[in-house]
């Protein structure tokens, strides 16, 4: 199964300018973590992610659409990089995880793992036609069904 | 079930998966030890055991691969020293550990230094060619793969005994032959890969093969070889070919979603909605092919990558670079050669040159014998004459190939093409 794996912003990740020697350490250690996690053949694609001062937020509302503009005023729900693993399963993806590194060096952070749909799990309320039929293809990009 | 018990079941499933992230290093650094497959697994198993009475209480360690490895050692020490028969080796190992004051420390940085090296070294083994394809196959995905027996038997549509009897003798074969679970070094690293590439890709082609309402054991299988490829692409970073394969893997499965009908019937490569493909694998894919092409890879797995990537880069069927693809042709033939790769190159010449070219290269090929009764050869001259306004001569053609295939979907369409001929003026 594939899951995407969400590292949350932390406040330090969330500033601009040079990064810490602790940033540096933390960014050596994150790299030899995702060595560890590529010699295994979990790791698919993974990037980080510019803080939230360079993103933009659009509002749907009815036909409405409305741009905010960064930085944000929540800087926990922010997400600061992802990476997509190929795992056995949820057990596996956790094993991995708490293997991370800390990015925030003795402050709290946190990370979040969300599974991808897959085949199986929309049989249920999809028929095999309609998975088969050819749509706008986007959701077809990244694996899913 | 009382919470107690929830919370331990929990404790059981995070120790297990540490477990299976760590077995194979742990099979691959105990078989170098002990010489001895079926040894090095129930000696990982033993300290699974220990992990899972002592983890919940002492929490899980910080390199968990090496806690495991330490046990596993103490409990191979033991052993032999019960074992008189193995006094030899014995006095071996107990030399070796006396030696290091603090073992743990030593098994810790012998970790860090080799457990690579010995994660191939048991690759290479269970892939050893005194040993069948199949064996080879079944072998890897139990020690390497870490799958059950039931699990390889589901996959490759055999009965468990059969499996368990093929690994029994593989592992006898690997035991009789005094194989030392090393990587294999120059010339001999060279000779001795192919038959690690085949295996896995024989793996893949097994899971390729499963059509929807298989077991999802089956397809899991692509998944499995997948994983493979990207191990050893981790751990020989400097050869093309395994570079090759792995793209060749990545390319052919992104195609996976897109490659069958609601029906199930196969969707030819050039019909498929590229829309369905997987993008981020074809990404990997062509990453991995680039990679094996700077290292200078003109092999068999890098020229069949390449032809998979003309396809996985044209957005549509019409963009596709045929006489890119006709030259790789030519030079996969010199590789590899064989009827199938010379029919395909004449396809090939056909897209790229006009059906002319076809026409002049199948005529080359028409008496090979491996290609008699074989229907996609009529059914490429049928296409070829078509497309060359030869109406008549294209119409016997695809009414002889329709009645070599077997397959029914595979007549119709083909008898169809044949109707087709005479509807034309």
């Amino acid at each position: 199964m594939r899951v995407m794996v969400f590292a949350k912003a932390t406040e330090a990740s969330a500033t601009d300018g040079p990064p810490s020697p602790e940033a540096l350490e933390a960014f050596a250690a994150m790299d030899r973590f995702i060595e560890e996690l590529v010699k295994a053949g979990v790791f698919v694609a993974g990037a980080g992610l510019k803080n939230g001062a360079e993103a933009k937020r659009i509002v749907l509302d009815g036909t409405r659409r409305t741009v905010i503009d960064g930085p944000f005023a929540e800087t926990r729900e922010l997400i600061a990089g992802f990476s997509i693993w190929e795992v056995k399963d949820m057990d596996e993806a956790l094993a991995w995880a708490k293997r991370a590194p800390n990015p925030a060096a003795g402050q709290k952070s946190e990370m979040e793992i969300r599974p991808f749909y897959e085949a199986a799990d929309l049989a249920e309320f999809v028929t095999p036609e309609e998975l088969a039929a050819p749509r706008d293809g986007e959701r077809g990009k990244l694996g899913v069904a | 079930m009382p919470a107690g018990d929830s919370n331990q079941a929990a404790t059981h499933h995070a120790i297990e998966a540490t477990f299976r992230i760590e077995r194979a290093r742990l099979i691959a650094g105990l078989a170098r030890m002990v010489r001895n497959v079926d040894r090095a697994e129930e000696l990982a198993q033993d300290a699974l055991v220990v992990a899972l009475s002592e983890w919940p209480r002492i929490g899980v360690p910080d390199n968990p691969g090496a806690w495991l490895m330490a046990i596993a050692k103490r409990r191979a020490i033991d052993g032999f020293r019960r074992d008189k028969m193995r006094e030899r080796k014995h006095q071996e190992i107990a030399r070796s550990q006396d030696e290091n004051a603090d073992g743990a420390a030593a098994i810790e940085a012998a970790l860090d230094d080799d457990l690579g090296d010995e994660l191939l070294g048991l690759i290479f083994t269970a892939c050893h060619p005194i040993l069948s394809p199949d064996a080879r196959a079944a072998l890897t995905l139990k020690v390497v793969g870490g799958l059950t027996t039931d699990e390889i038997a589901r996959a490759f549509l055999s009965s468990e005994t059969a499996i368990a009897q093929r690994i029994v003798r593989a592992k006898k074969a690997i035991a009789k032959a005094r194989l030392k679970f090393e990587v294999p070094r120059g010339a001999e690293r060279v000779a001795r890969l192919p038959s690690v590439l085949e295996v896995i890709y024989l793996i893949f082609n097994e899971g390729y093969a499963a059509t929807a309402g298989d077991d999802l054991v089956r397809p899991g299988l692509c998944l499995e070889a997948q994983r493979l490829g990207r191990i050893l692409a981790g751990l020989m970073p400097e050869d093309a070919e395994v570079f090759g394969l792995l793209a060749l893997m990545e390319i052919q499965a992104s195609r996976h979603n897109a490659r069958t009908g609601p029906d199930g019937a196969v969707i030819p490569l050039t019909e498929q909605d590229r829309a369905r493909w997987d993008h981020l694998l074809i990404r990997r894919g062509l990453d991995a092919l680039a990679r094996a092409e700077v290292l200078g890879g003109d092999g068999f797995y890098v020229l069949q990558a390449a032809l998979a990537a003309c396809h996985a880069r044209a957005r549509r069927a019409a963009d596709t670079d045929w006489s890119r693809i006709a030259a790789l042709y030519d030079r996969l033939r010199a590789v590899a050669p064989s009827p199938v790769v010379d029919l395909n190159r004449a396809i090939a010449h056909s897209m790229a040159f006009g059906p002319d070219a076809g026409l002049r290269l199948l005529d080359e090929i028409a008496d090979a014998d491996t290609l008699r009764d074989y229907a996609p050869l009529p059914a490429a001259r049928g296409d070829f004459l078509f497309r060359a306004g030869r109406l008549a001569e294209a119409r016997s053609a695809f009414a002889a190939a329709a009645s070599l295939t077997r397959n029914a979907r595979e007549r119709a369409f083909l008898l169809a093409r044949a109707a087709a001929c005479e509807g034309k003026p």
